[in-house]
């Protein structure tokens, strides 16, 4: 696969996601694409973005549990770039008309107060180097028609992020057991489901330890006031206009999101 | 809900399900010899069972509650929670080896424990009465064991079966309530070093509390209180997880500590 056909495929994507409409999976086409080929195609897809006016404020974590893995068939996991279009700051209120396919998840996100150079970083020096963390919602969301997915095709899609809102409530990681902190998750004041921490890959400071080598092997550093969202907790949750999820984090604290609107799907 | 059984029913099933557990033998489920029995009739049995034990010296320390939460009625197939009561007989120590060559189906899940101060009556407990009439609350891992064979049951069967009551372990660190939020509280099980549940004790009817006030209430139903000194363990967080000799578990709690025991012969 040369450029030119990355390059295509990047703009497929950046097209679906303006126009808010889905493509056939990359990995039902006769393409024979490799894990490396798919992140330059997110390389082009995001470039498009950044062009346009959005910048870069983060990174995102994504297959970083056990069933979501088995259901990939890959043992390690995604990532993906957060450009400052997809943080929701508004009374964390997520307009659902700006969205495809959109499911919730419910995360820790790390904000970074010093760079991380990998390769050679651990879970140690992520808590080191980290400002805060903060409760999150991830709503992903696939320009890949009826999230038929392979890994593949989520890594070129930008490892399927749509829009994030971090909570209020800052927590020192110093000060917090992020391997066995509960995530309670509350769907429309009902119990939806609960985790805790370890279900990202044995502890979330694990996952942005493992980001933060995979992307220094390819000479990218994280820089100090990034944010990097560690990867769900929970199942991924269906939603659509008027419900409200609010997640709580033992020792933390809840952050809670409103959807409205309609999304394409 | 009434009894069915008359009294020589009553004492004969009893007797069944005392063999059953004090020689680890499956029978089949109660219902299969009758199938009108209620729930009333199963705690009658259970109550037989008790005062057995307790004129041959056993003594009750307390008592469980048993499918409190979503993942353990959904793994046993009932809709509504039940209780059992608790001898010395049961108890083993933290660190300690149990044997299984005395259990049928020995399985094991995590439970947040209380110990109480004050007596609670019901009907009308509630939650905050709980908390109010609490000493201490600490971990725990209950060991299951049905008795019914091929794991067939029902809600009937298993309350006459002392709600699958066999094992409980208490341990880890003891704390006072009020220095918790119970329901973000995570909960990891592992066995031979692999975690193999995760929950936060919200899990547990939203909060614990509450389960230990439906038991209450249930023992209202059946005339009786729950006295202070008692040990409550509120339900599993988790599904229960099968053992065998040789198991090596762990549960490990955010702010409670970790509980260790082994498995043998």
């Amino acid at each position: 696969m040369d450029q030119e056909i990355i390059n295509q495929l990047g703009d497929e994507l950046y097209a679906a996601f303006r126009s808010r409409s889905t493509i056939k999976p990359f990995t039902e086409r006769d393409l024979d694409i490799t894990l490396e080929q798919a992140y330059q195609i997110q390389q082009r897809f995001i470039a498009r973005r950044l062009e346009a006016g959005e910048t870069e404020v983060g990174k995102k974590i994504g297959v970083t549990s056990k069933p979501v893995q088995q259901f990939l068939g890959v043992y390690q996991p995604d990532f993906g770039i957060l450009t400052s279009a997809m943080q929701i700051s508004t009374d964390n209120v997520i307009d659902l008309d700006g969205l495809i396919q959109p499911k919730a998840e419910a995360e820790l996100a790390f904000v970074l107060k010093e760079d991380l150079n990998g390769p050679g970083i651990t879970a140690m020096d992520v808590i080191r180097a980290t400002d805060y963390v903060v409760p999150c919602f991830e709503i992903v969301d696939s320009r890949i028609t009826d999230w038929k997915i392979r890994i593949e095709d989520t890594v070129a899609d930008n490892a399927s992020c749509g829009v994030f809102v971090l909570g209020d409530v800052k927590g020192d990681p110093r000060k917090l057991d992020l391997t066995l902190a509960g995530m309670v998750l509350h769907k429309n004041g009902e119990l939806y489901s609960t985790s805790v921490g370890a279900a990202v890959q044995g502890s979330p400071a694990n996952a942005v330890a493992w980001l933060a080598n995979t992307l220094g092997e390819l000479g990218i550093p994280f820089k100090a006031g990034e944010v990097i969202l560690s990867g769900s907790q929970s199942e991924l949750v269906a939603v659509q206009h008027g419900d409200e999820l609010e997640c709580n984090v033992g020792g933390l604290g809840r952050c809670k999101v409103r959807f409205s609107g309609r999304s394409a799907v | 809900m009434k009894t069915t059984l008359d009294r020589e029913a009553i004492v004969r099933l009893c007797e069944r399900i005392e063999g059953a557990q004090t020689s680890a033998y499956a029978i089949p489920k109660l219902t299969d010899e009758y199938p009108s029995m209620t729930m009333a009739d199963g705690y009658a049995i259970q109550t037989e069972l008790r005062k057995r034990f307790i004129e041959q010296g056993h003594k009750l320390v307390g008592w469980k509650a048993g499918l409190t939460s979503r993942a353990k009625m959904k793994q046993m197939g009932v809709d509504q929670p039940s209780i059992g009561f608790l001898t010395d007989k049961m108890s083993r120590p933290e660190n300690s080896v149990i044997s299984t060559s005395d259990l049928v189906h020995p399985r094991v899940e995590c439970e947040i424990a209380f110990v109480t101060r004050e007596k609670l009556v019901g009907p009308g407990c509630t939650a905050e009465d709980v908390l109010q009439a609490t000493d201490y609350v600490l971990p725990a891992i209950e060991v299951i064991d049905s008795r019914f064979s091929g794991f067939k049951f029902d809600l009937e069967s298993v309350v006459a079966d002392n709600g699958s009551s066999a094992r409980f372990v208490g341990g880890g660190r003891p704390r006072y309530v009020e220095e918790l939020d119970l329901p973000t509280i995570g909960a990891v099980l592992e066995k031979n070093g692999e975690i193999v549940e995760m929950g936060a004790a919200a899990a547990v009817m939203e909060h614990p509390a509450a389960a230990v006030a439906m038991l209450v209430n249930i023992l209202a139903e059946m005339g009786e209180e729950l006295p202070a000194g008692s040990f409550v363990m509120s339900g599993g967080i988790t599904a229960a997880v099968a053992v065998s000799p040789g198991d090596h578990v762990i549960a490990r709690f955010q702010e409670l500590g970790s509980i260790s025991i082994r498995f043998g012969e």
